[in-house]
């Protein structure tokens, strides 16, 4: 066989195999870099206290204990479901009125909508309200509003407001360009437009991402009862586990959040499949 | 002692309807062979028997000596490394470059941390470059696999099987999304697969005019079961109608429609 | 049914719903005591106090290299806890995705696996793990990475579904083991949306990092809760702003791969 014209030879000789192009070659540097990190990130922890032979068994024993013998000790089942309701009314509030905010900001985050320097301004200040964690926010609004459940809402708005934002401009900006330009041909105002064009043709989008949002917001709204006395169930988490070390009210309080966040997946799932199976999860 | 053996081979996935029912014929190295049915016959099931890609319900199928219904995981892969195969689809791995598609076609002899890890020989790269230059792709060697036409997609696919070095290749509508040029080229390639390299070739077609032209034997199926076995010279008319169905009292237009 | 009763009832439709949305946001302001103006209303006093109070001092700036340390700590648990979640999350997805799914009870049991670690919120991992590894470094990592598995599990069982079956087919055909089909047929095709999601995990992770870490006193969430609570507000800023622009680089970095990967 002789040599051919087309072979590529890799340093050491032998013949390539791959393509060499900038994709494959940035996956790799990618996964490489994610592994040394990885490796320093062992290296550097800090190990205070820590006894992995009592700590394992011991975790396995704590979540034995929690999820086979859960019960309620310090408070009724009236008032699990009273907090579990503030979870969930701070997780509705602050969705909601999120959506509503991200409904206007995001017209004028879409670049087929609005001027490209509004657009720009809206999507950098999303970005950087984006980059703090809620938690913060919400810690931050404690002490600037006062506390109360109006801190957990704006604190938690802020994130819902910058996720939806991104997520409805996208349905936005993928609005048949046809549709808008004959109806401004018509002479129809941006008003019009947003009303008889984008708001009918991406109506479903939003109301599965609002559901999503919610979802999320569940989630969250039970942390920050944890970490930020908001109140609600994570509040009532927060002291079985850090205040009585009472194993078993922790079990029953997981279960009450779990089985409400596997019904608010399976619900918006469905949604998904049933709205949009193909964007389902681009603009996550 | 024939290459290929099928006895009585019956199949049917959910256990109501037979797909394959009673098939019986041999098949000798270095032979051309083409199966034509209409689509539903069973073609691809019956190809997919050969190499177990799905398991053989009733019968045997003997493949160089092993029955092939009876081995183990080990076995059974032993004997796929000795059985190409090609696609309607070409099947390739669409981000790969066409030269890591092709030693693809290697794995069966490798163990399996050779394989992911990608580790082949010198010889076996050189042998890639063989191959994709007698298909007359190897400048497209480093291009990736989504980027090149269809007729090219598939003489990837031929070069992926002819480095497992087969003593058979199955061909499941190779032509079937090509156009006639590219049809050609690839009908050609297989044909001088068997003439030069002595690989006996299994081709699924629809158009009943290539498989006459190209095959030395045509095995015509219909609703699972073989309608006509011979050389394809003797193909005529009256079998290809009761090929395609009941057309034999139907009027004669539909039958020139079939013809096409 | 004629057309003017249908339009009529899509009408009540929508009233219905309207209805519905402000019952539940009555509902819920009055379980949880949010009350709207009084909300509004303290926006700008709470504009105006982060405006003058969370301001980075040349004081506060004394303390940056604490606090960059604690955030490469978190950053570095963050990556630790994604990485090592993937690598579960990736043997759990085989087994819960259809293309390579071997046996039906693994890909139950991936699933259930998948389901409890993502739905079980992590504030709860992360006062379950506390109770007995105590306060450091890996119960904040474990924390995230049970998240991550859970995530990530779910992600990557979309993209492996996703990807086509017909390579698989062709190497099956060739005799090709099991790990050789998954390695060189269904992860280069799924590569870049994996990277995606891991890269996504990751900017998450940090987020969550100082969630866990308020609540298990370690990494940047820890510095925040102890000036936070000694009501050093110029270090808050200082950490605050420090995270932004960690996330904010990190996410301008993903943004970058994505591109070119896919
Ligand atoms: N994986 C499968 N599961 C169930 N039924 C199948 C499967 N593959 C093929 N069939 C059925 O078997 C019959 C024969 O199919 P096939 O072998 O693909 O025919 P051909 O290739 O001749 O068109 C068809 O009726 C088809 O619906
Ligand atoms: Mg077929």
């Amino acid at each position: 066989m002789d040599a051919s014209t087309y072979i590529k030879r890799e340093a050491s000789g032998r013949i390539a195999i791959k393509m060499g192009s900038k994709s494959e070659r940035v996956m790799t540097w990618t996964v490489t870099v994610l592994i040394a990190l990885t490796i320093a990130a062992f290296l550097f922890f800090d190990y205070t206290g820590l006894d992995l032979s009592k700590a394992i068994p011991e975790t396995f024993y704590n979540l034995k204990t929690m999820f086979l013998e859960p019960a309620l000790s310090h408070f009724t089942w009236g008032q699990a479901f009273y907090q579990m309701g503030v979870t969930l009314g701070l997780a509705f509030l602050s969705t909601i009125f999120g959506a509503i905010i991200a409904f206007f900001l995001a017209l004028m985050a879409a670049s087929n909508l609005s001027k490209a320097w509004i657009s720009k301004t809206v999507r950098v200040i999303v970005a950087f309200v984006r980059a703090v964690p809620t938690v913060l926010w919400v810690l931050i609004f404690a002490i600037a509003a006062g506390l109360g459940s109006e801190a957990a809402v704006l604190g938690m708005l802020f994130h819902s407001i910058a996720y939806l934002v991104k997520a409805f401009s996208e349905a936005f900006e993928e609005v048949d360009q046809g549709i808008l330009e004959a109806l401004r041909a018509t002479g129809a105002n941006w008003w019009h437009i947003v009303v008889h064009a984008v708001l009918p043709s991406t109506f479903t989008y939003l109301l599965s991402w609002t559901f999503l949002r919610f979802e999320i917001n569940f989630a969250v709204a039970v942390a920050m009862g944890a970490a930020a006395g908001a109140g609600g169930i994570g509040f009532e988490l927060f002291m079985a586990s850090g205040f009585y070390f009472d194993l078993r009210e922790v079990g029953m309080i997981t279960y009450m959040i779990l089985i409400f966040a596997i019904v608010l997946e399976i619900l918006s799932t469905k949604m998904k499949e049933r709205y949009f199976p193909a964007a389902a999860k681009s603009a996550n | 002692m024939p290459l290929l053996q099928i006895k009585d081979l019956g199949k049917s996935y959910n256990s109501d309807a037979k797909v394959l029912q009673g098939l019986n014929f041999e098949v000798e190295s270095g032979e051309f062979l083409s199966i034509i049915g209409p689509s539903g016959a069973g073609k691809s099931t019956l190809l997919r028997c050969i190499n177990r890609m799905v398991e053989i319900d009733e019968g045997k199928v003997v493949f160089d000596g092993q029955e092939v219904g009876k081995l183990n995981k080990k076995e059974l892969r032993k004997v796929r490394t000795n059985i190409g195969m090609i696609f309607q689809h070409y099947n390739l791995v669409p981000r790969l470059s066409v030269i890591e598609n092709v030693l693809h076609g290697r794995f069966g002899y490798k163990t399996t941390i050779q394989g992911v890890l990608g580790r082949f020989t010198e010889a076996e790269k050189e042998h890639a470059f063989f191959l994709l230059k007698k298909l007359g792709i190897e400048e497209h060697a480093y291009k990736r696999c989504d980027q090149l036409s269809g007729g090219q997609q598939q003489r990837v696919g031929i070069a992926r099987s002819l480095i497992q070095e087969p003593k058979i290749v199955l061909c499941d509508e190779p032509i079937a999304s090509l156009d006639p040029n590219a049809s050609k080229v690839i009908m050609d390639h297989l044909k001088s697969i068997t003439q030069e390299l002595g690989i006996t070739c299994i081709v699924n077609l629809h158009q009943v005019e290539i498989a006459k032209s190209y095959s030395d034997r045509i095995i015509g199926l219909n609703k699972g079961g073989i309608v006509f076995d011979g050389p394809s010279y003797r193909l005529h008319r009256n079998h290809t109608d009761q090929i395609y169905g009941t057309q034999t009292q139907a009027t004669p237009e539909i039958r020139e429609l079939i013809m096409v | 049914m004629n057309e003017k009763t249908m339009k009529a009832s899509r009408k009540w439709q929508t009233i219905f719903f309207i209805l519905l949305i402000i019952g539940m946001t009555l509902a819920s302001s009055a379980i949880t005591g949010f009350n709207i103006i009084h909300g509004i209303a303290t926006l700008p006093k709470a504009g105006a106090w982060i405006l003058s109070n969370l301001m980075i001092t040349q004081e506060s700036l004394e303390r940056l290299p604490t606090i960059l340390e604690k955030l490469l700590e978190t950053i570095l648990m963050s990556i630790a806890a994604t990485t090592t979640g993937t690598a579960v999350a990736f043997f759990l997805s085989l087994m819960g995705s259809k293309t390579t799914g071997t046996k039906k009870v693994f890909g139950v049991f991936a699933r259930f696996v998948a389901s409890a670690s993502r739905n079980i919120p992590v504030v709860a991992w992360a006062l379950i793990l506390l109770l007995s590894f105590g306060q450091n470094s890996v119960t904040g990592y474990l924390a995230l990475f049970v998240g991550s598995v859970g995530f990530l599990t779910r992600a990557f069982i979309e993209s492996i579904d996703e990807a086509s079956q017909s390579a698989v087919e062709a190497l099956r055909a060739t005799g090709a083991t099991y790990f050789q089909i998954v390695f060189k047929a269904v992860v280069p095709q799924c590569m870049p949306q994996m990277i995606s999601w891991i890269l996504f995990m990751i900017e998450t992770n940090i987020r969550n990092a100082t969630l866990v870490g308020i609540l298990t006193g370690t990494g940047i969430g820890y510095t925040f809760d102890l000036y936070y609570k000694t009501l050093n507000y110029n270090a808050v800023a200082l950490v605050t702003f420090s995270i932004i622009l960690a996330v904010i680089v990190i996410e301008l970095m993903s943004n970058y791969i994505r591109k070119v990967i896919i």
